[in-house]
């Protein structure tokens, strides 16, 4: 499936965060395996060491497995001073998880990011593909409910 | 063309080619600047700061490592503004940096410490932001502790770029970011060869080998056991510098001494398999020359090497020499021809050996390297442990008298010392197959082609009654890359290698410069210890390996001749495929001769 995904791509060295990308969205927890660096590393000849380092200084990519929806939320300053952490201490509830885990039924996994560019509607998420801005903890609510409905 | 400038340093006027950096203009006249990632053998990575100087003309201060000079540049290392900045760095790595100096095996070496003291930093003027980190204690031979990693990059770039093993890698960003194997697997799980040059640039004590100093102690002061030991040809070169001698000081003498002294049941010397490696891979050697072979005789001296190989390039695993190297032949010798000899169970011998490196530990703990019957050699210790148990017995090294080594397998020749340097075993291995060849011994047995520090040397041998020999010699494993990319190529397109017989050490300077060695191991360094073995070649009475009596004698009394059945199967050996991204074996490469 990796071999795959790779071929897609001409084996150049600047194609590595394409095919990292490729990989993430395609597998369905949404991660990058070390099975998946492996065939990378063969494909584009560079050493999974290398790799290993580019995935880890992006927070876009993950190297464990993930839950069905990705929630981002943001925690640079102007989301913080509208309130992020009380929006962040009513995911966590909602979900039953910390930061950085996936609910057991495995719908959500919650993440914190740097800014998504959108201060003006501080505080602001991003479920999957989608943002979500002046968020209160009773619109969260509502949200989570419509994407757990949705799938 | 590098052009020369005119540079003012502290007021000192300075010329200098354009292609320096400050940092290097500063050193070459001797003005020290304070520095801590920035080390002269590896390209500046500019990860902490520290250099810092003031220019006229630019507003904010410089990196002096990654500045280049340029023409009327007017450089100050000194300032209220500099002194502070310079505190506050080191003050912001020692709150996010585990001290315990005292308990450290880098303890005096550290270069951390120093400049702490140097400076006069407060440690208590940042909060301790440290978060205990699990140490990685996976490696047979080298111990990796993230809590007392400063996050220089000196580990990753000499992993990556001096010896492309690619072990090491940053991992996370920002404040999170830190030196890992990838997925945190551990060294172990990783490529790593186990060369343990990450070990010598390290600047503290993040990276060190791993200690094996308890259970030698427990043996030597066990009377039930015999323990018996070995020495590597660059520890002579070695050990001097640490106890206040001259660098490149020659000092078998007092090393046979201080190991008595610590209470060895058995001082003899790893020289002494080192002229029997020679006859053993000399012999192959010749036959494969003889026999018109059109695959290359490659070294295995190496353990770095060996696994490297074995990770990279294990599809030329058979051009590999089987024999074992010096100190596994002493190992299986000890429990074999020297227990017979002395009449002494084997049970009861502990074989230790004394290595510039940390390869050597993961060498004597392969399974396969057990044809004694026992594991052949029980422990390593590298030039540091021993420099460290020296201490603890509290020997005056550069005091101690001398004293001979006890007889049987420790009688050497100028061949078997060389060695410790590229292009020694080369030259050695040269010396006693143009004997093989011709039945003569070379008049002028000095090969200055294969000598000195040049990443790969080539030279080509005339031979009487062979023709031209063509060796080459690389040191450094991004320099064994170049020599095996085009012995691949060769044999792909041409049918054959570039090169009969080649020499392949690991580390940077062969086993002088091994990840073993004292701290304070830079190039310039190894290049003085190499030069003292080749003085002491000089030296010795007898410089061919095949004229030493003790080979001689181990031949008639018990293995034969060289490559005899006997001698196949203690002394030769077989290679591995490993996989290069956790380099565990993945299947046997080669098989044991029979």
């Amino acid at each position: 499936m990796y071999k795959e995904i790779c071929s897609k791509y001409e084996a150049t060295k600047d194609n590595l965060i394409y095919i990292l990308h490729d990989i993430q969205d395609t597998h369905p927890q949404h991660y990058i395996s070390d099975e998946a660096v492996t065939a990378i590393s063969e494909y584009l000849s560079i050493p999974p060491n290398h790799i290993y380092g580019v995935l880890t200084f992006y927070t876009m990519y993950s190297t464990k497995p993930r839950g069905k929806n990705i929630i981002r939320l943001c925690e640079s300053p102007p989301c913080y001073i509208k309130g992020s952490e009380n929006i962040l201490r009513k995911l966590k509830v909602l979900l039953g998880v910390d930061t950085g885990e996936t609910s057991k039924d495995g719908q959500f996994t919650l993440e914190l990011c740097a800014c998504l560019g959108v201060c003006g509607n501080a505080p602001v998420m991003m479920i999957n593909d989608n943002v979500y801005g002046d968020l209160t903890e009773e619109k969260v609510v509502e949200i989570i409910e419509k994407v757990r409905r949705g799938n | 063309m590098a052009k020369t400038v005119n540079v003012w340093i502290d007021g000192h006027h300075l010329e200098v080619p354009d292609t320096m950096t400050i940092i290097e203009a500063a050193d070459k006249y001797g003005i020290n600047i304070p520095r801590l990632c920035y080390h002269p053998d590896l390209p500046p990575t500019a990860n902490c700061g520290v250099c810092v100087v003031e220019m006229a003309g630019s507003p904010t201060p410089k990196r002096a490592c990654c500045t280049p000079v340029a023409e009327g540049m007017k450089v100050s290392t000194n300032s209220k503004k500099l002194r502070s900045y310079r505190k506050t760095l080191v003050e912001m790595i020692l709150s996010n940096h585990e001290v315990v100096c005292p308990t450290c095996a880098a303890n005096n070496k550290c270069e951390l410490q120093t400049l702490a003291n140097n400076l006069g930093v407060d440690p208590d003027a940042m909060p301790l932001i440290l978060k205990k980190e699990t140490v990685d204690h996976s490696s047979l031979s080298i111990i990796r502790d993230v809590n007392k990693c400063i996050a220089c990059g000196r580990c990753i770039t000499v992993c990556n770029e001096v010896q492309t093993v690619y072990a090491l890698t940053f991992a996370d960003r920002g404040i999170d970011a830190h030196v890992d194997t990838a997925f945190s697997n551990g060294m172990a799980n990783s490529p790593c060869v186990n060369c343990g040059q990450c070990t010598v640039y390290c600047p503290t004590g993040a990276l060190r080998e791993k200690n094996d100093l308890d259970p030698v102690w427990e043996a030597i002061l066990d009377p039930e056991k015999h323990v018996i030991v070995q020495e590597a040809p660059s520890i002579r070169v070695s050990l001097g510098e640490e106890f206040g001698m001259p660098f490149g000081s020659v000092t078998p003498k007092k090393m046979y001494a201080a190991l008595r002294k610590i209470g060895f049941d058995s001082v003899m010397d790893t020289n002494f398999t080192a002229d029997l490696t020679i006859l053993e891979e000399g012999t192959e050697c010749v036959a494969k020359l003889v026999a018109g072979e059109k695959r290359p005789l490659i070294t295995s001296c190496s353990p770095g090497w060996i696994k490297f190989m074995e990770t990279y390039y294990p599809d030329l695993a058979d051009c590999v020499s089987t024999a074992k190297s010096p100190m596994s032949m002493f190992g299986v010798l000890a429990k074999t021809y020297y227990a017979q000899e002395n009449k002494i169970d084997p049970a009861k011998i502990v074989s230790v050996a004394i290595m510039p490196c940390t390869a050597k530990k993961f060498e004597a703990a392969r399974p396969e390297l057990s044809d004694s019957g026992y594991q052949d050699t029980d422990y390593v210790l590298t030039t540091r442990e021993l420099i460290r148990m020296i201490k603890e017995a509290g020997i005056d090294f550069a005091n101690i008298p001398e004293e001979e080594p006890d007889a049987g397998m420790s009688f050497y020749s100028g061949a078997g010392t060389i060695f410790g340097a590229t292009g020694g075993v080369m030259e050695a291995a040269l010396r006693s197959a143009y004997f093989l060849v011709t039945g003569k011994d070379l008049d002028n047995v000095e090969i200055q082609a294969v000598r000195g520090f040049e990443g790969v040397k080539e030279a080509a041998i005339n031979v009487p009654g062979f023709g031209e020999v063509r060796v080459a010699v690389a040191h450094g494993l991004s320099n064994a890359r170049k020599v095996m990319d085009k012995v691949r190529e060769g044999l792909a397109t041409k049918g054959e290698s570039p090169w009969h017989f080649i020499e392949i050490m690991a580390c940077p300077g062969g086993c002088v410069g091994g990840g073993g060695q004292p701290y304070g191991n830079d190039i310039a360094s190894r290049a003085r210890r190499g030069l003292a073995l080749y003085q002491e070649d000089r030296d010795l009475p007898v410089r061919l390996s095949h004229r030493n009596p003790e080979v001689t004698k181990i031949y008639e009394r018990f293995l034969g001749a060289p490559n005899s059945p006997l001698a196949l199967k203690l002394l030769h050996t077989y290679y591995y495929r490993r996989s290069v991204n956790t380099g565990q074996i993945t299947e046997q490469a080669t098989h044991k001769h029979h």
